[in-house]
Protein backbone atom coordinates (compact mmCIF):
# COMPACT_ATOMS: atom_id res chain seq x y z
CA UNK A 1 0.00 0.00 0.00
CA UNK A 2 1.37 3.21 -0.89
CA UNK A 3 -0.21 6.80 -0.16
CA UNK A 4 -0.62 9.65 -2.56
CA UNK A 5 2.19 12.10 -2.33
CA UNK A 6 0.43 14.24 -0.25
CA UNK A 7 0.17 14.93 3.40
CA UNK A 8 -2.68 13.31 5.38
CA UNK A 9 -3.39 16.41 8.03
CA UNK A 10 -0.80 18.55 10.06
CA UNK A 11 1.79 19.17 7.10
CA UNK A 12 1.48 20.52 3.78
CA UNK A 13 4.01 19.10 1.50
CA UNK A 14 6.77 21.30 0.30
CA UNK A 15 6.94 23.05 3.52
CA UNK A 16 10.38 25.25 3.35
CA UNK A 17 8.62 27.32 0.83
CA UNK A 18 5.16 27.31 2.23
CA UNK A 19 6.98 28.31 5.20
CA UNK A 20 9.11 30.57 3.31
CA UNK A 21 6.15 32.77 2.17
CA UNK A 22 3.99 35.85 4.10
CA UNK A 23 5.42 36.86 7.37
CA UNK A 24 2.62 35.25 9.74
CA UNK A 25 1.53 31.62 10.11
CA UNK A 26 -1.47 29.96 11.71
CA UNK A 27 -0.63 27.18 14.41
CA UNK A 28 -2.30 24.53 12.96
CA UNK A 29 -2.98 23.10 16.16
CA UNK A 30 -3.95 26.56 18.50
CA UNK A 31 -4.75 29.02 15.72
CA UNK A 32 -2.56 31.04 17.38
CA UNK A 33 -1.03 33.73 14.60
CA UNK A 34 2.79 34.17 15.25
CA UNK A 35 5.58 35.53 13.03
CA UNK A 36 7.28 32.66 10.68
CA UNK A 37 10.98 34.28 11.93
CA UNK A 38 9.42 33.31 15.56
CA UNK A 39 8.35 30.08 14.43
CA UNK A 40 11.49 28.85 12.67
CA UNK A 41 13.03 30.20 15.69
CA UNK A 42 11.15 27.66 17.89
CA UNK A 43 12.05 24.66 15.25
CA UNK A 44 8.50 25.09 14.06
CA UNK A 45 7.05 24.22 17.45
CA UNK A 46 3.93 26.24 18.29
CA UNK A 47 4.88 28.76 21.29
CA UNK A 48 1.36 28.72 22.85
CA UNK A 49 0.63 25.10 22.14
CA UNK A 50 3.27 23.13 21.23
CA UNK A 51 2.08 21.80 18.07
CA UNK A 52 4.84 19.82 16.73
CA UNK A 53 4.75 21.63 12.61
CA UNK A 54 6.89 20.13 10.36
CA UNK A 55 10.62 20.49 9.67
CA UNK A 56 12.88 20.37 6.52
CA UNK A 57 15.66 18.64 6.55
CA UNK A 58 18.23 21.17 6.85
CA UNK A 59 16.68 22.53 10.21
CA UNK A 60 16.65 18.72 11.55
CA UNK A 61 20.50 19.05 11.14
CA UNK A 62 21.02 22.22 13.21
CA UNK A 63 18.72 20.70 15.26
CA UNK A 64 20.59 17.58 16.42
CA UNK A 65 23.45 17.38 15.33
CA UNK A 66 26.64 18.70 16.21
CA UNK A 67 27.83 22.13 14.92
CA UNK A 68 24.47 20.97 12.23
CA UNK A 69 27.30 19.48 10.34
CA UNK A 70 26.81 16.23 8.12
CA UNK A 71 29.40 14.93 6.07
CA UNK A 72 26.92 12.94 3.38
CA UNK A 73 27.29 10.25 1.68
CA UNK A 74 26.55 8.55 -1.43
CA UNK A 75 24.63 12.01 -2.83
CA UNK A 76 26.48 10.80 -6.46
CA UNK A 77 23.33 8.00 -6.24
CA UNK A 78 20.49 9.47 -8.58
CA UNK A 79 17.56 8.46 -9.27
CA UNK A 80 16.50 7.19 -13.00
CA UNK A 81 13.53 6.10 -14.54
CA UNK A 82 13.38 2.06 -14.77
CA UNK A 83 9.14 1.85 -15.62
CA UNK A 84 9.97 5.10 -17.92
CA UNK A 85 6.68 5.89 -15.74
CA UNK A 86 4.48 8.33 -17.14
CA UNK A 87 0.66 8.92 -15.51
CA UNK A 88 0.11 11.73 -17.41
CA UNK A 89 3.42 13.82 -15.97
CA UNK A 90 7.01 11.67 -17.15
CA UNK A 91 8.16 10.49 -13.61
CA UNK A 92 11.18 11.83 -15.05
CA UNK A 93 9.76 15.44 -14.89
CA UNK A 94 8.63 14.97 -11.44
CA UNK A 95 12.28 14.11 -10.27
CA UNK A 96 13.46 17.00 -12.04
CA UNK A 97 10.59 19.12 -9.93
CA UNK A 98 11.50 17.70 -7.07
CA UNK A 99 15.04 18.02 -6.96
CA UNK A 100 14.60 21.36 -7.80
CA UNK A 101 12.09 22.75 -5.37
CA UNK A 102 14.30 20.63 -2.49
CA UNK A 103 17.86 20.71 -3.53
CA UNK A 104 18.23 17.23 -2.89
CA UNK A 105 18.83 14.43 -5.47
CA UNK A 106 16.28 12.36 -3.80
CA UNK A 107 13.84 11.81 -0.55
CA UNK A 108 16.77 11.12 1.71
CA UNK A 109 19.90 12.24 2.64
CA UNK A 110 22.61 10.46 5.23
CA UNK A 111 25.66 10.44 6.45
CA UNK A 112 28.17 10.52 9.62
CA UNK A 113 27.79 13.02 12.57
CA UNK A 114 27.87 13.88 16.03
CA UNK A 115 25.25 14.10 18.11
CA UNK A 116 26.53 15.12 21.69
CA UNK A 117 30.20 14.02 21.15
CA UNK A 118 28.99 10.67 19.81
CA UNK A 119 29.62 9.15 16.43
CA UNK A 120 26.82 7.99 14.65
CA UNK A 121 25.33 6.76 11.09
CA UNK A 122 22.47 9.56 9.94
CA UNK A 123 19.76 9.44 8.40
CA UNK A 124 16.84 11.92 7.49
CA UNK A 125 14.16 11.58 4.74
CA UNK A 126 12.97 14.37 2.86
CA UNK A 127 9.28 14.50 2.95
CA UNK A 128 9.12 17.11 0.24
CA UNK A 129 10.50 14.72 -2.37
CA UNK A 130 7.46 13.03 -3.75
CA UNK A 131 6.27 12.46 -0.30
CA UNK A 132 9.50 11.21 1.21
CA UNK A 133 8.29 8.16 -0.88
CA UNK A 134 10.82 5.31 -1.30
CA UNK A 135 12.45 4.39 -4.16
CA UNK A 136 15.76 2.75 -5.27
CA UNK A 137 18.24 5.69 -4.45
CA UNK A 138 15.83 5.89 -1.08
CA UNK A 139 16.57 1.87 -0.56
CA UNK A 140 20.04 1.61 -1.52
CA UNK A 141 21.19 4.84 0.67
CA UNK A 142 19.66 3.14 3.82
CA UNK A 143 21.65 -0.31 2.99
CA UNK A 144 24.42 1.79 2.42
CA UNK A 145 23.98 3.79 5.88
CA UNK A 146 23.48 0.23 7.72
CA UNK A 147 26.48 -0.96 6.05
CA UNK A 148 29.04 1.66 6.35
CA UNK A 149 27.93 2.23 10.18
CA UNK A 150 28.04 -1.38 11.00
CA UNK A 151 31.89 -1.32 9.58
CA UNK A 152 32.51 1.89 11.88
CA UNK A 153 31.26 0.33 14.46
CA UNK A 154 28.53 3.45 15.19
CA UNK A 155 25.03 3.66 16.19
CA UNK A 156 22.33 4.57 13.46
CA UNK A 157 19.93 7.01 13.88
CA UNK A 158 17.35 7.52 10.91
CA UNK A 159 14.40 9.86 10.83
CA UNK A 160 11.35 8.54 8.71
CA UNK A 161 9.18 10.89 7.63
CA UNK A 162 7.14 8.96 4.24
CA UNK A 163 4.45 8.04 2.73
CA UNK A 164 5.24 5.03 1.93
CA UNK A 165 6.78 3.14 -1.17
CA UNK A 166 7.51 5.12 -4.59
CA UNK A 167 4.42 3.84 -6.77
CA UNK A 168 6.55 5.40 -10.11
CA UNK A 169 9.43 2.65 -9.57
CA UNK A 170 6.79 -0.05 -9.49
CA UNK A 171 8.05 -3.60 -7.73
CA UNK A 172 11.05 -2.10 -7.33
CA UNK A 173 10.38 -0.26 -4.86
CA UNK A 174 8.59 -3.05 -2.89
CA UNK A 175 11.91 -4.68 -3.04
CA UNK A 176 13.72 -1.83 -1.23
CA UNK A 177 11.46 -2.62 1.61
CA UNK A 178 13.71 -6.08 1.81
CA UNK A 179 16.82 -4.70 0.74
CA UNK A 180 16.93 -1.93 3.79
CA UNK A 181 15.43 -4.36 6.51
CA UNK A 182 18.01 -7.09 5.38
CA UNK A 183 20.56 -4.86 5.36
CA UNK A 184 19.19 -3.72 9.24
CA UNK A 185 19.41 -7.13 10.26
CA UNK A 186 23.03 -7.54 9.29
CA UNK A 187 23.52 -3.52 11.47
CA UNK A 188 21.82 -5.17 14.02
CA UNK A 189 24.42 -8.50 14.17
CA UNK A 190 27.04 -6.49 14.29
CA UNK A 191 26.42 -5.28 17.79
CA UNK A 192 25.24 -1.85 17.59
CA UNK A 193 22.14 0.72 18.58
CA UNK A 194 19.27 1.61 16.05
CA UNK A 195 17.14 4.49 17.06
CA UNK A 196 14.53 4.88 14.88
CA UNK A 197 13.02 8.21 14.86
CA UNK A 198 8.92 8.68 13.71
CA UNK A 199 8.37 11.94 12.03
CA UNK A 200 4.58 13.23 10.54
CA UNK A 201 3.50 10.84 8.86
CA UNK A 202 5.35 7.27 8.39
CA UNK A 203 3.06 5.25 6.26
CA UNK A 204 3.01 2.33 3.99
CA UNK A 205 5.97 0.74 2.94
CA UNK A 206 8.54 2.34 5.24
CA UNK A 207 6.52 2.22 8.12
CA UNK A 208 6.24 -1.73 7.74
CA UNK A 209 10.22 -1.78 7.01
CA UNK A 210 12.62 -0.05 9.25
CA UNK A 211 10.71 2.58 10.87
CA UNK A 212 9.10 0.48 13.51
CA UNK A 213 12.18 -2.28 14.18
CA UNK A 214 14.42 0.32 16.31
CA UNK A 215 15.78 -1.14 18.92
CA UNK A 216 14.33 2.03 20.33
CA UNK A 217 11.62 3.84 18.58
CA UNK A 218 10.79 7.21 19.24
CA UNK A 219 7.50 9.33 17.92
CA UNK A 220 7.24 13.13 17.52
CA UNK A 221 4.42 14.33 18.94
CA UNK A 222 1.24 14.04 17.39
CA UNK A 223 2.61 12.02 14.08
CA UNK A 224 0.65 9.97 11.82
CA UNK A 225 2.33 6.76 11.84
CA UNK A 226 0.44 3.46 10.57
CA UNK A 227 0.77 0.83 7.84
CA UNK A 228 -2.28 1.84 6.11
CA UNK A 229 -3.27 5.22 5.49
CA UNK A 230 -6.51 6.52 7.29
CA UNK A 231 -8.41 7.55 3.15
CA UNK A 232 -7.69 3.47 2.51
CA UNK A 233 -9.12 2.43 6.08
CA UNK A 234 -11.80 4.66 5.97
CA UNK A 235 -12.80 3.83 2.25
CA UNK A 236 -12.47 0.09 3.00
CA UNK A 237 -14.72 0.51 6.31
CA UNK A 238 -16.51 2.91 5.00
CA UNK A 239 -16.36 4.20 8.36
CA UNK A 240 -15.27 7.58 9.77
CA UNK A 241 -11.61 7.09 12.03
CA UNK A 242 -11.49 7.52 15.65
CA UNK A 243 -9.85 11.27 17.06
CA UNK A 244 -6.07 10.47 17.25
CA UNK A 245 -6.11 7.24 15.61
CA UNK A 246 -2.82 6.44 14.19
CA UNK A 247 -1.31 9.39 15.89
CA UNK A 248 1.83 9.27 18.49
CA UNK A 249 -0.33 8.66 22.02
CA UNK A 250 -2.44 5.57 19.76
CA UNK A 251 1.30 3.89 18.97
CA UNK A 252 2.68 4.04 22.78
CA UNK A 253 -0.77 3.33 24.21
CA UNK A 254 -0.80 0.37 22.13
CA UNK A 255 2.76 -0.82 22.53
CA UNK A 256 4.60 0.53 18.96
CA UNK A 257 6.62 2.83 20.17
CA UNK A 258 8.75 3.30 23.40
CA UNK A 259 8.52 7.44 23.45
CA UNK A 260 7.10 10.42 22.38
CA UNK A 261 9.85 13.38 22.80
CA UNK A 262 9.12 16.64 21.58
CA UNK A 263 11.64 18.69 19.31
CA UNK A 264 13.49 20.94 22.41
CA UNK A 265 14.16 17.44 24.13
CA UNK A 266 14.99 15.42 21.30
CA UNK A 267 18.54 15.30 20.85
CA UNK A 268 19.43 15.07 24.85
CA UNK A 269 16.97 12.17 24.40
CA UNK A 270 19.38 10.83 21.63
CA UNK A 271 22.78 11.28 22.97
CA UNK A 272 21.99 9.57 26.27
CA UNK A 273 20.27 6.54 24.42
CA UNK A 274 23.56 6.58 22.00
CA UNK A 275 25.66 6.29 25.06
CA UNK A 276 23.60 3.55 27.21
CA UNK A 277 23.30 1.04 24.40
CA UNK A 278 26.53 1.44 23.28
CA UNK A 279 28.84 -1.35 24.44
CA UNK A 280 31.61 -0.84 26.13
CA UNK A 281 30.75 3.09 26.19
CA UNK A 282 31.82 5.13 22.84
CA UNK A 283 34.83 4.82 21.19
CA UNK B 1 -21.54 -24.12 -12.69
CA UNK B 2 -17.36 -22.79 -12.47
CA UNK B 3 -17.33 -19.30 -13.77
CA UNK B 4 -15.72 -18.08 -16.83
CA UNK B 5 -14.31 -15.17 -17.80
CA UNK B 6 -14.82 -13.80 -21.30
CA UNK B 7 -11.39 -13.79 -22.35
CA UNK B 8 -11.00 -17.71 -21.58
CA UNK B 9 -13.98 -18.86 -23.03
CA UNK B 10 -12.74 -19.97 -26.23
CA UNK B 11 -9.85 -21.79 -24.24
CA UNK B 12 -12.14 -23.37 -21.63
CA UNK B 13 -14.84 -25.22 -23.76
CA UNK B 14 -11.45 -26.87 -25.58
CA UNK B 15 -9.94 -27.67 -22.54
CA UNK B 16 -12.69 -29.26 -21.24
CA UNK B 17 -13.53 -31.29 -24.90
CA UNK B 18 -10.06 -32.06 -24.31
CA UNK B 19 -10.85 -33.71 -20.13
CA UNK B 20 -13.98 -35.28 -21.73
CA UNK B 21 -11.87 -37.01 -24.44
CA UNK B 22 -9.70 -38.01 -21.71
CA UNK B 23 -12.23 -39.97 -19.66
CA UNK B 24 -12.93 -41.96 -22.81
CA UNK B 25 -9.79 -42.68 -24.07
CA UNK B 26 -8.91 -44.35 -20.78
CA UNK B 27 -12.10 -47.06 -21.70
CA UNK B 28 -11.80 -46.99 -25.19
CA UNK B 29 -7.91 -46.61 -27.06
CA UNK B 30 -10.00 -45.67 -30.23
CA UNK B 31 -10.13 -42.27 -28.92
CA UNK B 32 -6.20 -42.17 -28.21
CA UNK B 33 -5.55 -40.00 -31.41
CA UNK B 34 -8.15 -37.92 -31.47
CA UNK B 35 -7.32 -37.19 -27.97
CA UNK B 36 -3.79 -36.28 -28.82
CA UNK B 37 -4.72 -34.15 -31.96
CA UNK B 38 -6.85 -32.19 -29.36
CA UNK B 39 -4.77 -31.92 -26.50
CA UNK B 40 -2.38 -30.28 -28.85
CA UNK B 41 -5.03 -27.99 -30.85
CA UNK B 42 -6.09 -27.17 -27.00
CA UNK B 43 -2.49 -25.99 -25.65
CA UNK B 44 -1.88 -23.75 -29.16
CA UNK B 45 -4.94 -21.97 -28.93
CA UNK B 46 -4.52 -21.72 -25.26
CA UNK B 47 -1.37 -20.04 -26.34
CA UNK B 48 -2.29 -17.85 -28.72
CA UNK B 49 -5.12 -16.31 -26.62
CA UNK B 50 -3.14 -16.39 -23.24
CA UNK B 51 -0.58 -14.30 -24.95
CA UNK B 52 -2.28 -11.30 -26.63
CA UNK B 53 -3.91 -11.08 -22.53
CA UNK B 54 -3.39 -7.85 -21.57
CA UNK B 55 -2.23 -7.17 -18.03
CA UNK B 56 -5.19 -6.47 -16.54
CA UNK B 57 -6.71 -9.64 -17.76
CA UNK B 58 -3.86 -11.38 -16.43
CA UNK B 59 -4.48 -9.52 -12.89
CA UNK B 60 -8.11 -11.50 -13.05
CA UNK B 61 -6.90 -14.57 -13.98
CA UNK B 62 -4.22 -14.46 -11.00
CA UNK B 63 -8.07 -13.53 -8.92
CA UNK B 64 -9.48 -16.64 -10.85
CA UNK B 65 -12.45 -18.12 -8.32
CA UNK B 66 -11.35 -21.40 -9.30
CA UNK B 67 -7.53 -20.76 -9.56
CA UNK B 68 -5.69 -22.79 -7.14
CA UNK B 69 -4.99 -21.89 -3.57
CA UNK B 70 -2.18 -22.85 -1.07
CA UNK B 71 -4.00 -25.47 0.38
CA UNK B 72 -4.61 -26.94 -2.74
CA UNK B 73 -0.86 -27.45 -3.61
CA UNK B 74 -0.12 -28.15 -0.40
CA UNK B 75 -2.19 -31.02 -0.66
CA UNK B 76 -0.57 -32.45 -4.18
CA UNK B 77 2.75 -31.25 -2.72
CA UNK B 78 3.18 -32.04 0.81
CA UNK B 79 3.67 -35.53 2.39
CA UNK B 80 1.76 -35.87 6.09
CA UNK B 81 1.29 -32.06 6.59
CA UNK B 82 0.48 -31.30 9.53
CA UNK B 83 -1.18 -27.23 9.80
CA UNK B 84 0.20 -25.91 12.85
CA UNK B 85 -2.02 -23.08 14.35
CA UNK B 86 -1.62 -19.45 16.13
CA UNK B 87 0.86 -16.69 17.20
CA UNK B 88 0.94 -17.36 20.59
CA UNK B 89 0.26 -13.85 21.32
CA UNK B 90 -3.58 -13.03 20.47
CA UNK B 91 -5.19 -15.59 17.77
CA UNK B 92 -5.18 -17.88 14.63
CA UNK B 93 -5.55 -15.84 11.54
CA UNK B 94 -7.05 -18.15 8.73
CA UNK B 95 -5.53 -16.14 6.19
CA UNK B 96 -1.87 -17.92 6.61
CA UNK B 97 -1.85 -21.49 6.87
CA UNK B 98 1.71 -22.68 8.06
CA UNK B 99 2.83 -26.38 8.62
CA UNK B 100 5.66 -28.96 8.72
CA UNK B 101 5.49 -32.05 5.95
CA UNK B 102 7.66 -33.45 3.60
CA UNK B 103 8.43 -31.90 -0.17
CA UNK B 104 10.26 -34.60 -2.03
CA UNK B 105 11.61 -36.67 0.75
CA UNK B 106 12.71 -33.68 2.38
CA UNK B 107 11.13 -32.37 5.97
CA UNK B 108 9.99 -28.75 5.25
CA UNK B 109 8.14 -25.61 6.96
CA UNK B 110 5.50 -24.16 4.44
CA UNK B 111 4.04 -20.84 4.74
CA UNK B 112 1.30 -19.30 2.26
CA UNK B 113 -1.79 -17.08 2.38
CA UNK B 114 -4.89 -18.63 2.04
CA UNK B 115 -8.37 -17.51 0.39
CA UNK B 116 -11.54 -19.02 0.80
CA UNK B 117 -14.17 -19.95 -2.14
CA UNK B 118 -17.28 -19.57 -1.25
CA UNK B 119 -18.71 -16.75 1.31
CA UNK B 120 -18.61 -18.43 4.77
CA UNK B 121 -14.97 -19.05 3.61
CA UNK B 122 -13.80 -16.09 2.50
CA UNK B 123 -15.38 -14.74 5.95
CA UNK B 124 -13.23 -16.96 7.86
CA UNK B 125 -9.88 -16.04 5.64
CA UNK B 126 -10.84 -12.56 5.37
CA UNK B 127 -10.48 -12.81 1.17
CA UNK B 128 -6.98 -13.41 1.86
CA UNK B 129 -5.69 -10.30 3.92
CA UNK B 130 -3.74 -10.84 6.85
CA UNK B 131 -3.93 -8.83 10.46
CA UNK B 132 -0.82 -8.50 12.28
CA UNK B 133 -1.07 -12.49 13.53
CA UNK B 134 -1.34 -13.99 10.42
CA UNK B 135 2.27 -12.42 10.54
CA UNK B 136 3.35 -13.40 13.75
CA UNK B 137 2.66 -16.99 12.98
CA UNK B 138 4.80 -16.82 10.16
CA UNK B 139 7.45 -15.21 11.92
CA UNK B 140 7.03 -18.32 14.50
CA UNK B 141 7.02 -21.00 11.96
CA UNK B 142 10.09 -19.42 10.26
CA UNK B 143 12.07 -19.82 13.61
CA UNK B 144 11.39 -23.13 14.13
CA UNK B 145 12.27 -24.15 10.64
CA UNK B 146 15.49 -22.58 11.57
CA UNK B 147 15.97 -24.57 14.46
CA UNK B 148 15.38 -27.38 13.10
CA UNK B 149 17.20 -26.74 10.11
CA UNK B 150 14.07 -27.97 7.17
CA UNK B 151 13.79 -25.37 4.40
CA UNK B 152 10.81 -22.89 3.94
CA UNK B 153 8.46 -23.24 1.36
CA UNK B 154 6.05 -20.05 0.94
CA UNK B 155 3.23 -19.33 -1.21
CA UNK B 156 1.90 -16.03 -2.32
CA UNK B 157 -1.51 -15.10 -2.87
CA UNK B 158 -2.85 -11.97 -1.50
CA UNK B 159 -4.87 -9.08 -2.64
CA UNK B 160 -2.61 -6.89 0.63
CA UNK B 161 -2.30 -7.11 4.17
CA UNK B 162 -5.39 -6.21 5.92
CA UNK B 163 -6.34 -2.18 6.10
CA UNK B 164 -8.49 -2.36 9.13
CA UNK B 165 -8.50 -0.30 12.78
CA UNK B 166 -7.48 -3.34 14.68
CA UNK B 167 -4.73 -4.09 12.58
CA UNK B 168 -3.33 -1.09 13.16
CA UNK B 169 -4.04 -0.95 16.52
CA UNK B 170 -2.02 -4.47 16.71
CA UNK B 171 0.74 -3.36 14.80
CA UNK B 172 0.43 -4.17 11.00
CA UNK B 173 3.99 -2.02 10.42
CA UNK B 174 5.84 -3.88 12.86
CA UNK B 175 4.81 -7.35 12.00
CA UNK B 176 5.28 -6.98 8.86
CA UNK B 177 8.58 -5.63 9.23
CA UNK B 178 9.46 -8.29 11.61
CA UNK B 179 8.54 -10.72 9.54
CA UNK B 180 10.97 -9.60 6.67
CA UNK B 181 13.53 -8.94 8.64
CA UNK B 182 13.50 -12.63 10.22
CA UNK B 183 13.02 -14.27 6.53
CA UNK B 184 16.53 -12.21 5.76
CA UNK B 185 18.52 -14.34 9.01
CA UNK B 186 17.59 -17.58 8.11
CA UNK B 187 20.48 -20.09 8.18
CA UNK B 188 17.98 -22.57 5.93
CA UNK B 189 16.85 -22.76 2.36
CA UNK B 190 14.20 -20.42 1.23
CA UNK B 191 12.12 -20.95 -1.91
CA UNK B 192 9.46 -17.92 -2.58
CA UNK B 193 6.63 -19.08 -5.00
CA UNK B 194 3.75 -16.59 -6.18
CA UNK B 195 0.68 -18.06 -7.10
CA UNK B 196 -1.75 -16.04 -7.43
CA UNK B 197 -1.72 -12.34 -6.44
CA UNK B 198 0.81 -10.67 -5.08
CA UNK B 199 -0.15 -7.61 -3.37
CA UNK B 200 2.37 -5.01 -1.87
CA UNK B 201 3.89 -5.32 1.38
CA UNK B 202 1.45 -8.32 2.75
CA UNK B 203 2.88 -10.56 0.31
CA UNK B 204 6.87 -9.65 0.60
CA UNK B 205 6.06 -10.75 4.32
CA UNK B 206 6.27 -14.02 2.56
CA UNK B 207 8.66 -12.92 -0.23
CA UNK B 208 12.40 -12.90 0.85
CA UNK B 209 13.61 -15.92 -0.48
CA UNK B 210 16.85 -17.04 -1.92
CA UNK B 211 14.86 -18.17 -4.93
CA UNK B 212 11.62 -16.45 -5.89
CA UNK B 213 9.20 -17.95 -8.63
CA UNK B 214 6.16 -16.72 -10.18
CA UNK B 215 3.34 -18.67 -12.02
CA UNK B 216 3.01 -17.69 -15.71
CA UNK B 217 -0.54 -16.41 -15.11
CA UNK B 218 0.38 -14.62 -11.12
CA UNK B 219 1.14 -11.15 -10.65
CA UNK B 220 3.72 -9.04 -7.92
CA UNK B 221 3.07 -5.08 -7.57
CA UNK B 222 3.83 -2.53 -4.88
CA UNK B 223 -0.25 -1.54 -4.96
CA UNK B 224 -3.14 -3.14 -6.61
CA UNK B 225 -3.59 -1.68 -9.71
CA UNK B 226 -7.11 -0.05 -8.53
CA UNK B 227 -5.32 1.33 -6.17
CA UNK B 228 -2.95 2.70 -8.32
CA UNK B 229 -5.50 3.82 -10.67
CA UNK B 230 -7.11 5.58 -7.74
CA UNK B 231 -4.27 7.45 -6.15
CA UNK B 232 -3.17 8.34 -9.99
CA UNK B 233 -6.00 9.50 -11.33
CA UNK B 234 -8.55 9.22 -8.79
CA UNK B 235 -10.48 7.00 -10.82
CA UNK B 236 -10.38 3.13 -10.30
CA UNK B 237 -11.85 2.34 -13.59
CA UNK B 238 -8.37 3.12 -14.92
CA UNK B 239 -7.12 -0.10 -13.36
CA UNK B 240 -6.04 -1.38 -17.07
CA UNK B 241 -3.56 1.40 -17.75
CA UNK B 242 -2.13 1.48 -14.03
CA UNK B 243 -1.49 -2.23 -14.76
CA UNK B 244 0.14 -2.06 -17.84
CA UNK B 245 2.41 0.78 -16.35
CA UNK B 246 2.74 -1.15 -13.36
CA UNK B 247 4.86 -3.35 -15.18
CA UNK B 248 3.45 -6.45 -12.99
CA UNK B 249 3.15 -9.74 -15.03
CA UNK B 250 5.63 -12.32 -14.88
CA UNK B 251 8.06 -11.49 -18.27
CA UNK B 252 8.32 -7.72 -16.64
CA UNK B 253 8.91 -9.29 -13.15
CA UNK B 254 11.80 -11.73 -14.68
CA UNK B 255 13.38 -8.84 -16.65
CA UNK B 256 13.58 -6.77 -13.32
CA UNK B 257 15.33 -9.38 -11.73
CA UNK B 258 12.43 -9.40 -8.73
CA UNK B 259 11.79 -13.33 -9.80
CA UNK B 260 14.36 -15.94 -11.06
CA UNK B 261 12.18 -18.14 -13.15
CA UNK B 262 8.73 -18.37 -14.17
CA UNK B 263 6.56 -21.77 -14.22
CA UNK B 264 4.86 -22.31 -17.07
CA UNK B 265 0.83 -23.34 -16.37
CA UNK B 266 -0.71 -25.93 -18.21
CA UNK B 267 -3.05 -24.63 -21.01
CA UNK B 268 -5.77 -22.33 -20.05
CA UNK B 269 -4.36 -21.70 -16.97
CA UNK B 270 -3.45 -23.68 -13.53
CA UNK B 271 -7.65 -23.59 -12.46
CA UNK B 272 -7.81 -25.78 -15.80
CA UNK B 273 -6.01 -28.23 -14.66
CA UNK B 274 -4.43 -27.79 -11.15
CA UNK B 275 -2.71 -31.55 -10.67
CA UNK B 276 -0.45 -30.01 -13.41
CA UNK B 277 0.29 -26.90 -12.49
CA UNK B 278 1.29 -28.68 -9.01
CA UNK B 279 3.21 -31.06 -10.82
CA UNK B 280 5.03 -28.13 -12.57
CA UNK B 281 5.80 -25.91 -9.44
CA UNK B 282 6.79 -28.66 -7.86
CA UNK B 283 9.68 -29.87 -10.03
CA UNK B 284 10.74 -25.85 -10.48
CA UNK B 285 10.71 -25.78 -6.50
CA UNK B 286 13.01 -29.11 -6.51
CA UNK B 287 15.42 -27.90 -9.01
CA UNK B 288 16.17 -24.53 -6.89
CA UNK B 289 15.89 -26.95 -3.79
CA UNK B 290 18.66 -28.83 -4.95
CA UNK B 291 21.00 -25.75 -6.12
CA UNK B 292 20.70 -24.26 -2.52
CA UNK B 293 21.14 -27.83 -0.64
CA UNK B 294 24.71 -27.27 -1.59
CA UNK B 295 25.05 -24.27 0.99
CA UNK B 296 25.72 -24.34 4.38
CA UNK B 297 23.66 -21.50 6.82
CA UNK B 298 26.00 -18.26 6.65
CA UNK B 299 26.18 -19.51 2.47
CA UNK B 300 22.53 -19.43 2.03
CA UNK B 301 22.19 -15.96 4.51
CA UNK B 302 24.93 -14.45 2.25
CA UNK B 303 23.02 -15.72 -0.81
CA UNK B 304 19.58 -13.95 0.67
CA UNK B 305 21.59 -11.11 0.78
CA UNK B 306 23.38 -10.78 -2.12
CA UNK B 307 19.91 -11.24 -4.33
CA UNK B 308 18.22 -8.55 -2.42
CA UNK B 309 21.16 -5.98 -2.26
CA UNK B 310 21.27 -5.76 -5.90
CA UNK B 311 17.64 -5.32 -6.25
CA UNK B 312 16.85 -1.37 -7.50
CA UNK B 313 18.06 0.96 -10.72
CA UNK B 314 19.96 4.07 -10.04
CA UNK B 315 22.74 5.68 -11.53
CA UNK B 316 26.50 5.76 -9.58
ZN1 LIG C 1 -0.41 26.36 18.61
Amino acid sequence: MTLPDKTPAQARPGEKRSLGQGVFHKCEGCGAVVTRERLAEAFNVCGACGWHHVLPVDRWRELLLDEAALERWDEHIAPTDPLEFDDGKPYRERLARAQRTTSRTDAIEIGRARIGGHPVGYGCFVFGFMGGSMGSVVGERIARLFERSAAERMAVILLHASGGARMQEGILSLMQMAKTVAALRRFRDAGRPFLSVLLHPTTGGVAASTALLGDVNVAEPNALIGFAGPRVIESTLRTTLPEGFQRSDFLLEHGMVDLIVPRPNLKATLAHLVELLTPGGTP
Amino acid sequence: MPIVLPFERPVVELVTRVRELRELARSDARFGAELERLEEKAAKLAREVFAGLTPMQKVQLSRHPSRPYTLDYIGRLIEGFVELHGDRRYADDASIVGGIGRFAGRRVVVVGHQKGRSTKENVQRNFGMPNPEGYRKAIRLYELADRFRMPVLTLIDTPGAYPGIEAEERGQSEAIGKAIETMTALAVPVIVSVIGEGGSGGALALGVGNRVLVMEHAYYSVISPEGCAAILWKDGTRAPQAAERLRITAPHLLELGVVDGVVEEPPGGAHQDPDAAARRLSAAILENLRALERLDGAGLRDDRYARFRRLGAFVA
